[in-house]
């Protein structure tokens, strides 16, 4: 709609901004009698409300503890007052109702009745709701780091002009003001910016009345823009009409757009952050490109005029009535194929010898020695490591894997005399694994002593296919990996990464499915780099992990059977004197190099485990889990490596790092594409 | 100039030898021994691989019948029967040229025998040119049917491979033209057999089976009504269609889907308000005729959006707001355009061949979108040089695009506003009398049905169209064998004399002759008889009009009402007549042929009685108007009419339940107190 500017403007021509103070300081002096009485009955409402919630949340624990001092009498009163102080709720609530429907309308004040019971009954739909859109967000935003840029969920009770009444959760806006002249327009934004990951944006507001004169507008503004204005109307700021059907585009006349819309429409507002556009629909249809040029972090914005408008917003509570996901089909269609149709015009044979490059590196890295061999030979190339060398690595990998720490640094130091002297900390990383696994009975030094021979069946899931030779891999008992494993890794991750490392290590990982079939499965961990600063790294070396998930079970129904150090009394014994020696490394560490947070930590987390019966239920049982091997394996081989000036980092990894960083890097600078051009998608 | 003449001789001599060795070729496959007969076909498939000139060659030498010859002979063997399939296959797939000999060396008869054949490479290798043949425009369809047993053969061998698969379902796509043939492949299950194949790994094969769906369909009520309850691994078929248009399929794929839902929808098989119809198909389509879209893409998806929309008001109103669909279709016009023109030759080609489709794609959907709603065509007319076009394109060249202009035009003119605006600020009346001058009949159909519009009486054009002679012209119209040009050449005539002057109506009784109207009075199409009536309704209005045009042709009229009213008509036709009877009895003359004619009072007087209230109506005005007081000789009429007993029936029909009746004889019994 038009701001109808000529029946605005004063008779003394004074400006159309300026003008609207007058008027606006004696709409809030009305509203401040009106609201006086709402005030106290308001006030009164949540003083009773704290009582009765004080009442109640006290009643319980007290009346419990009471009973269990076997004062019966007072604790059976206690517990027996939250059923009583829930009964005075409901019968207030009932009898307050009628009374006090003026309140309730006016929004925070609803009467404590209703809030109590919303705290009560209406949790279980809240959530249902709460989960529904994350879930759906989930889905159509998959590329989106919400800890970095949130998505919009609600409109934002302090971005909003103060004609503008929010209810339902920040999900209800109606005008509130007396809606005379344009002046008294009133908008509101959405809590967060469309984040430029989402690639195709888009949310919904339906009608819910049309008011007095219908003036509603629906659109984009960017932060600041004014919001005693209908979107549209400013610079940085993009409306939809409901009166006349016409796009405002940061303009005061608007455009003919399309039609009218009015109670019970549903109007979408979809953002492309690929091609910079905004289209709107109406019950479903998409009505064509309303604006072009947007610029970047718009909040979705709606903007109401006249009394009684009522609408209400969809960031994806429930299922939009435009097929939204048919739209992003098609642009993901769009920016695959640009990826796939990517001209590397003449240079198609440095490509191929580039990839294959990287896959032998990658298997030298990792001494997948067999199959790199047999990648080496038919691909014609040279490998830049002995045999042996990629052998002794395998070894030693082999033995960090399988839990047996004490071997494996033994070898180290045979193998590399002088790595671990160099590297007291990479030393002390890996003697702490050492206490961790005799711990859990693993490493072959309390294992001798617990009776069992050293190269017995070894603990470590999976492990024993590891390293297989490339003519195991390639049986057909070894598919491809399972979904399950992912699911696996990425639930267990997070506790890791938090309590592990200081910095943000993400794990990405996939599946390079080569063509021969003799190395058909090479499984990689990628690392992530936060702020572009290459941190710790982690690389796993399951190979054809596909029985996993059973060895899990297997592990969990032993759990029960599981000892300290394995249940031997002498095993028990060596640990605490190794842990004393651990600890008089750290002091002597401290002393030589300065203090070192992360290993403090390190073995503080180690020791914890002795302060419970049974470690591995404890809050920090996860450093028994087997997978907390792999990072230090992977540094240990990175470190290997780089005595021998090669790369700690294979290249692939390392590309296929850099892809998500560059995607990442897409997102914060505002390129849509990066959503639809997942680096896990080309993985699989 | 001299390089050609010294260049002449050496391609003449390239020629030869190409034809040298072509000749070789052709002479292997008489040799005595299949062995090395085998070898000759294998070199010769090699040979003639993407060589159409080789293809040529090897067809006037005549390697086509031998090699049929070796197809047909059971003596062959499999591998060398094959090879002769393959090397037919790739001749059929040079020019339009090598199809025609291959069909007139009765290709299809010999490759059909060759399917009843075990083999299955064999059977593919014959599909493959059989549809390479089948799908050629020069190729006579019929072929497919002659033999009856051939479709059940087809369907049969439909599920053997995936080849079968993609060949059949893409010969019947190409093969199925005429209700008849849609009929034929029905009969034999071809909706079971080839549902199957939606759900085929396939893309190739998902698409031929879509394409058999589209043109089975094809304004078939009886296929459509069976497809909707067709289930295809548990989900219905439209659902299929449905997932098929999603927007990461292939467009071809998108397109076709959406043909068969509308075909579907306007069998009646799926409602218009669907949801598959409303929110998928009608998108979709808008979508196929986005900028973004090839030529032909674009054509078909506005022909089909045209067809989809035709009968819905609804549907029309959605597209009409669907992704600025109206302004999108402007930029049909555009072709080909200054850009296209400059930036190479093949491109101005390509969008010259495609300039009259998608004007005439473009003018049949702004005819279905104005079908119905003001508000609409207003946004139609306001399109950018929109009546411009339409007036160019009345006058254009290609007849589909004429006869598609005319359709706009035509919807466009059902405004009242339009005709008092843009219709004559644009002058459309002068390329539309252009066209009425010499025209094929569908386009006359459209032309005169707009020109009636025209003519209505508060229409500007009214004047001007007059004045170029239409009368004569609309005239010869109602003299056609088609009864939609005789009813509009007789409607735009009442149109004319509707209210008007003296001098256009004698014009009009002039020019159509006595003659004419008599014996559009007994035309057999009611329209038509309807209309005519209506036109001597508006030519007996005034009283001077009546009592002169009665005066001249008062007997004829009196003769043409006497046999209207006895014969078998509906109350809407004798109706009309009773009306042109109370005209005629408001004359201050004419009103003496009905007094003089006794047996016309009978008639009235029988219709006062008749059980239908609006032809008591009708005759009771008549009776009014002959005895109104204030004329000379009321008072005779009246006597005359007491005499026969008029009043008593009026008497009687002043207590009639209907209250026009009961007014109208009221007034008339007052005439005789006063």
């Amino acid at each position: 709609m038009e701001p109808r500017q000529e029946s605005v403007i004063p008779a003394s021509g004074r400006d159309y901004r300026s003008s609207s103070q007058d008027s606006m300081s004696s709409v809030t002096q009305r509203w401040t009698v009106w609201n006086c009485a709402a005030l106290l009955c308001q006030t009164s409402a949540r003083i009773l409300v704290w009582l009765l919630g004080l009442l109640y949340f006290s009643s319980l624990p007290l009346g419990i503890y009471l009973l269990i001092m076997q004062n019966t009498t007072m604790g059976v009163l206690m517990v027996s007052l939250v059923p009583v102080s829930l009964l005075i709720v409901m019968v207030w609530q009932a009898v307050g109702i009628d009374g006090r429907n003026q309140i309730a309308m006016s929004g925070p004040s609803s009467g404590c009745g209703f809030l109590m019971s919303v705290v009560v009954h209406g949790d279980l739909a809240l959530s249902e709701q709460e989960k529904e859109l994350n879930q759906r967000l989930r889905s159509l935003y998959p590329a989106v780091n919400e800890q970095e840029t949130p998505l919009p969920r609600s409109w934002s009770p302090k971005d909003k002009f103060s004609y503008i009444g929010l209810s339902q959760n920040n999900l209800r806006v109606h005008y509130k003001g007396h809606g005379k002249t344009p002046k008294d327009a009133a908008s509101v934004r959405a809590t967060h910016p469309i984040p430029a990951a989402c690639g195709v944006y888009y949310f919904e507001v339906k009608i819910i009345s049309k008011g007095r004169d219908g003036y509603m507008g629906i659109g984009l503004s960017a932060q600041g823009v004014n919001m005693n204005r209908l979107p549209g109307w400013d610079k940085h700021s993009y409306g939809y009409h409901g009166d006349d059907g016409h796009s405002f585009c940061s303009s005061g006349t608007g455009q003919p757009y399309g039609p009218t819309f009015t109670t019970g429409d549903v109007i979408g507002c979809c953002v492309n952050l690929i091609n910079n556009t905004c289209f709107y629909t109406k019950n479903g249809h998409s009505l064509g490109i309303a604006f072009t040029d947007l610029p970047s972090n718009l909040y979705p914005t709606v903007g109401l005029q006249t009394p009684g408008e009522v609408v209400d917003a969809n960031f994806g509570q429930h299922p939009f009535v435009f097929d939204i996901e048919d739209y992003m089909r098609e642009w993901r269609t769009k920016i695959q194929a640009q990826i796939d149709r990517f001209p590397i015009g003449e240079r198609e044979g440095e490509w191929q010898a580039m990839i294959q490059k990287m896959v032998a590196s990658y298997l030298v890295h990792h001494s997948y020695c067999a199959t790199a061999e047999a990648f080496a030979k038919s691909t014609d190339q040279a490998v830049h490591e002995e045999l042996a060398s990629i052998k002794n690595r395998q070894k030693i990998q082999k033995l960090v894997l399988s839990g047996r720490m004490g071997e494996a640094i033994e070898t180290t130091q045979q193998l590399y005399p002088s790595l671990l002297e160099r590297n007291s900390d990479l030393l002390f990383m890996l003697k702490v694994r050492q206490f961790i696994e005799m711990v859990n009975g693993t490493d072959s030094e309390v294992r001798c002593l617990g009776g069992r021979s050293p190269k017995s069946q070894d603990s470590y899931p999976g492990s024993p296919r590891l390293f297989n030779s490339p003519v195991h891999k390639a049986s057909s008992s070894q598919t491809y990996q399972t979904s399950t494993y992912y699911i696996h890794k990425i639930f267990f991750l997070p506790a890791w990464v938090k309590k592990h490392l200081t910095k943000m290590i993400l794990q990405k990982s996939g599946l390079l499915h080569q063509k021969k079939n003799f190395y058909t499965e090479v499984e990689m961990e990628v690392d992530h780099f936060s702020n572009g600063v290459s941190e710790s790294s982690s690389n796993g070396f399951l190979n054809g992990s596909s029985t996993h998930g059973i060895d899990l079970e297997e592990l969990d129904s032993a759990q029960s059977k599981r000892q300290l150090c394995g249940g031997s009394q002498a095993a028990i014994e060596r640990m605490i004197q190794f842990g004393r020696e651990l600890q008089s490394m750290s002091e002597h560490l401290r002393r030589e190099r300065g203090k070192n947070s992360a290993n403090k930590k390190m073995l503080k987390d180690a020791f914890s485990l002795l302060a419970y019966s049974d470690p591995w239920n404890s809050p920090v049982g996860y450093q028994l889990d087997s997978i907390q091997r792999e990072p230090v394996c992977s540094t240990l081989n990175s470190a290997i490596l780089e005595t021998h000036n090669l790369p700690k980092q294979p290249p692939l990894a390392l590309a296929v790092g850099q892809a998500a960083q560059c995607l990442s890097l897409m997102a914060r600078t505002g390129s849509g594409s990066c959503a639809f051009a997942s680096v896990d998608d080309y993985l699989h | 100039m001299m390089a050609c003449l010294l260049e002449a001789p050496l391609r003449i001599s390239v020629l030869s030898e190409v034809t040298a060795t072509s000749r070789h070729y052709v002479d292997r496959l008489f040799d005595p021994d299949p062995q090395n007969v085998l070898q000759g076909v294998i070199d010769m498939k090699n040979a003639v691989i993407g060589n159409n000139k080789q293809k040529a060659n090897l067809i006037v030498l005549g390697a086509v019948p031998r090699l049929l010859y070796l197809l047909q002979q059971s003596s062959s063997s499999l591998e060398l029967r094959t090879e002769c399939a393959v090397v037919l296959g790739s001749l059929a797939m040079g020019t339009e040229n090598n199809i025609k000999s291959l069909v007139d060396c009765h290709i299809i008869p010999a490759l059909l025998q060759g399917l009843l054949c075990s083999d299955l490479i064999f059977i593919e290798a014959c599909l493959r040119c059989l549809r390479t043949v089948f799908i050629s425009p020069v190729t006579p369809v019929q072929l497919l049917y002659t033999d009856p047993t051939v479709i059940p053969h087809l369907m049969s061998l439909l599920s053997r491979s995936r080849h079968t698969k993609e060949y059949i379902t893409q010969i019947f796509a190409h093969c199925c033209k005429t209700p008849e043939h849609q009929t034929v492949l029905f009969n034999h299950s071809a909706i079971q057999n080839i549902a199957p194949l939606l759900i085929s790994p396939s893309d190739k094969v998902r698409m031929q089976a879509l394409k058999c769906f589209s043109v089975l369909a094809y304004e078939n009520t009886q296929v459509s009504m069976t497809l909707v309850n067709v289930l295809v691994d548990g989900e219905q078929l439209s659902q299929v269609f449905v997932r098929m248009m999603q927007r990461d399929k292939p467009i071809e794929m998108q397109l076709t889907a959406a043909k068969c839902l509308t075909y579907m929808c306007r069998a009646g098989a799926i409602r218009t308000d669907d949801n598959c119809i409303i929110l998928k198909t009608l998108p979709c389509l808008v979508r196929m005729c986005s900028k973004e879209r090839l030529l032909e893409e674009r054509v078909e998806g506005a022909e089909t959006l045209a067809y989809l929309m035709e009968p819905d008001v609804e549907l029309q109103r959605i597209a009409s707001f669907t992704d600025h669909l109206v302004s999108m279709l402007a930029d049909y016009f555009k072709y080909p355009s200054s850009v296209s023109a400059i930036t190479d030759i093949k491109r101005l080609d390509h969008d010259l061949k495609h300039a009259h489709e998608l004007r005439q794609a473009a003018f049949k959907l702004y005819a279905s979108l104005g079908s119905n709603d003001e508000d609409i065509r207003k946004k139609i007319t306001e399109t950018e040089n929109m009546m411009d076009r339409i007036v160019s394109g009345l006058s254009e060249s290609s007849i589909k695009v004429r006869l598609a202009a005319v359709r706009c035009l035509h919807s466009l003119s059902r405004s009242v506003q339009q005709l008092r605006t843009s219709f004559h600020d644009h002058a459309v009346w002068k390329p539309l009398m252009k066209l009425l001058q010499n025209a094929p009949d569908e386009v006359l159909v459209m032309a005169s049905s707009t020109l009636c519009n025209l003519l209505l009486e508060f229409s500007p054009s009214k004047e001007p169209i007059l004045d170029s002679g239409v009368i004569e012209l609309l005239c010869s119209l109602t003299q056609s064998d088609s009864p939609a040009l005789r009813v509009n050449g007789i409607w735009a005539l009442m149109n004319m004399a509707f209210q008007a002057d003296q001098k256009v109506k004698v014009e009009i009784v002039r020019a159509l002759g006595t003659e004419q109207l008599f014996r559009l009075l007994s035309d057999p199409d009611t329209n038509v008889l309807m209309k005519t009536l209506g036109l001597l309704r508006n030519l007996l209005s005034t009283r001077p009009h009546i009592d002169q045009i009665m005066s001249s042709h008062g007997k004829q009229i009196m003769q043409a009402v006497t046999l209207i009213l006895e014969g078998e008509h509906s109350i809407e036709v004798k109706e009309q007549t009773l009306c042109i009877l109370a005209n005629i009895a408001d004359g201050n003359t004419a009103k003496e042929l009905i007094m003089t004619n006794d047996d016309m009072l009978q008639k009235i007087k029988y219709y006062m009685g008749h059980s239908n209230v609006k032809l008591q109506l009708a005759a009771t005005f008549c009776i009014s108007n002959l005895i109104w007081n204030e004329e000379d000789g009321s008072q005779e009429r009246q006597d005359k009419l007491k005499d026969m007993g008029f009043v008593d029936i009026l008497h009687k029909l002043t207590q009639a339940s209907d209250p026009n009746l009961c007014d109208r004889a009221k007034t008339a019994m007052q005439q005789y107190l006063a």
